[in-house]
Parts: C-alpha cells; sequence; structure tokens
C-alpha cells in the first residue's frame, strides 16, 4: 500500500515536536514524565511563568496591574540590582528565607499577583524559586507567577535595559 | 575557542564589558582563614579570579577543576582565587573542605561585586593576565577545555 504525503510527513512532525518539548527546558517541568522535585525551578508550571518583556510591560503600564514583586535568593545580588519595588524575601531554598518570605506576605490577600524571581543562575540550576512559588501555593496564594530568567538576571533582565536599582 | 569565550561577553552589561581589558580591580579581602589576600600581589601571574556560591550547581562543577589546575600550574604562575558570594560564611567552609579548594576563598560583597561590573549570576570567571589586565569575563559555567587552553596560553605569555 503507498502511503500518502501525510501519512509519511506526520510521523517525522511527531518527533519534531517531541524533540522540541523535551528540550524546551520550560515545558520538561510537564513533559518529562518523571518526578520534578519541588526545589527545582522545573516544578512551576508553564502558564504560571511571566516573560521578563511581559513583567516590564506590566511595571510600564503602572497602575493597578503592577504586582507585589518579591527577590528570593541571593540579597548580596539583591543589592547589586533589583527590579525596582520589589523586596527582598530571603533565600527559598532555605527555611529562614521561606519564613521570611511568609512574613513578608501574611497581611497580602490571597488573590494579589505576586511575582517572584531570583536569576542567580540558569533556571535549571536555580534552587530558589521553586520553594518559593510552592510556599506561596501552600500558604493560598492563587496569582502567582514567576519571572523566568533563562540564564539570569544580568542576562534577562539587565542586559535588556529594564530599570534596576541598588541597595538594600 | 573564542566563540565560547566570547559568549560571555556578548551577554554582558556595559558595566561588565568596561571591566575586560584594563587592569583588575584592586580588591584586599582576608580569606576563609583570616589571611589577607591582596590581588596586587599576584601581579606577574596569572590569575582565575571566579565568583561562586555554596548554592550555584554550576560552580560546584568547576570548582574541583580550577582546585586540579591550581596544582598543575601553579608552579608555572597561575593563582587561583575564589569570591563566595554566599550571603554568609557558615555554609562556604563546609563546601571547600568538602570540594579540597587548595587556594584562598575570599567572602564577596556589594561593593567587590559592583567593581567588577555587577555579578548578576554566577559562576562568572575572571582571566586576569600577567599584567594585571582582565583578559577574559565568562560568565555561567566555563567550557573548561577553552579556559584551560586561555590559561596555558596566558601562562606562555612573559
Amino acid at each position: 500500500m503507498r502511503l500518502g504525503c501525510n501519512a509519511r510527513v506526520i510521523p517525522f512532525a511527531a518527533l519534531a515536536l517531541m524533540m522540541i518539548l523535551f528540550t524546551a527546558p520550560q515545558c520538561r517541568a510537564q513533559f518529562s514524565g518523571g518526578e520534578v522535585s519541588s526545589a527545582s525551578a522545573f516544578s512551576i508550571p508553564q502558564a504560571q511563568l511571566i516573560q521578563p518583556d511581559s513583567l516590564n510591560r506590566l511595571l510600564q503600564a503602572g497602575g493597578a496591574n503592577v504586582p507585589l514583586m518579591f527577590q528570593v535568593g541571593s540579597h548580596l545580588m539583591f543589592t547589586q540590582a533589583h527590579i525596582p519595588g520589589s523586596i527582598y524575601a530571603g533565600a527559598g531554598a532555605q527555611p529562614s528565607g521561606l519564613q521570611l518570605l511568609a512574613s513578608k506576605v501574611a497581611s497580602t490577600p490571597k488573590n494579589k499577583l505576586i511575582v517572584i524571581y531570583c536569576g542567580c543562575c540558569p533556571w535549571g540550576h536555580c534552587p530558589n524559586v521553586g520553594p518559593a512559588y510552592k510556599k506561596l501555593r501552600d500558604l493560598g496564594f492563587t496569582n502567582v507567577k514567576a519571572l523566568y530568567l533563562a540564564n539570569n538576571f544580568g542576562d534577562d533582565w539587565v542586559t535588556k535595559g529594564y530599570k534596576v536599582e541598588r541597595g538594600q | 575557542m573564542a566563540s565560547v569565550l566570547v559568549a560571555g561577553l556578548l551577554r554582558a552589561t556595559p558595566a561588565q564589558v568596561a571591566v575586560l581589558h584594563k587592569q583588575a580591580p584592586e580588591f584586599v579581602r582576608n580569606d576563609l582563614s583570616g589571611k589577607k589576600v591582596d590581588l596586587n600581589a599576584y601581579r606577574g601571574k596569572v590569575v582565575l579570579l571566579n565568583f561562586w556560591a555554596t548554592w550555584c550547581g554550576p560552580c560546584q562543577v568547576e570548582l574541583p577543576h580550577f582546585a586540579a589546575w591550581q596544582k598543575q600550574y601553579g608552579p608555572a604562575g597561575l593563582q587561583v582565587i575564589a569570591v563566595s558570594m554566599d550571603d554568609e560564611s557558615t555554609s562556604v567552609r563546609p563546601v571547600v573542605r568538602k570540594l579540597k579548594l587548595d587556594f584562598p576563598v575570599v567572602m564577596g560583597d556589594e561593593k567587590l561585586g559592583i567593581l567588577y561590573g555587577g555579578v548578576l549570576g554566577l559562576p562568572v570567571t575572571f582571566l586576569i593576565g600577567r599584567d594585571g589586565k582582565v583578559n577574559e569575563r565568562i560568565e555561567g559555567g566555563a567550557d573548561l577545555k577553552a579556559l584551560e587552553s586561555k590559561i596555558k596560553q596566558l601562562l606562555a605569555q612573559r
């Protein structure tokens, strides 16, 4: 039997699609099929990621849409450069950091848009955003996004010319 | 090799680029054992200055190689200096022991990070030539072969 054109193309297209899904870092959490530790940034659902340009647009627009932002990584990096208006909330990889984060959101409405970010190292190696995201979800926050910084804060925010400030 | 080393540069901020090919910013710090580490004192050597942290996965991969290079190329004039960007030294000491880092490890701070153009992601490695000038800035996990080759090249320069 002679296969039609589509019958020959579809398996290759499917294979190509699978390869894309399995190699795109932000997709691994959902398509790897294996267990993803909650400590991993990959544990954050893709729908809960916000891209730097999207966040920048939100900040530029101002008003009520501006999220509550927390840097959940290294304090030393926060003091060198952070997103204006963001608050240092402790390293998500450490229990003390998660405690600090919980205290910072204690009086925040559960449906408030919260954006967390770190950018200490490449997304797949970041030990902080995964636990911080889980903590906020466990506390009942329903509108939590993690800023997707593929390489680090310098590459994916600062070099793009988005605003930063220094200090505590 | 050049493309790998330049890759970090393409992603660098203007402040990070500004550090390149100039005299390495001077600093004096105490290492974890309290011994003074003065970058100026290493003039005439090739210095591999590595910014790292205990929570940084790629850093843990590189550091043992740097320790091996310190042994191998130290007599030829290589000096590795590691700057921990951890917020506290308590978590650093056990890792230094575990990885058997036999070179000075100092604690970094905001001032030192900014001095080197902003350390806004880890690891970051600088190669400083015998003339004290910053020869390379490598952001992220380095291509170790390319880096070793560059070190040998710099060591050969008198």
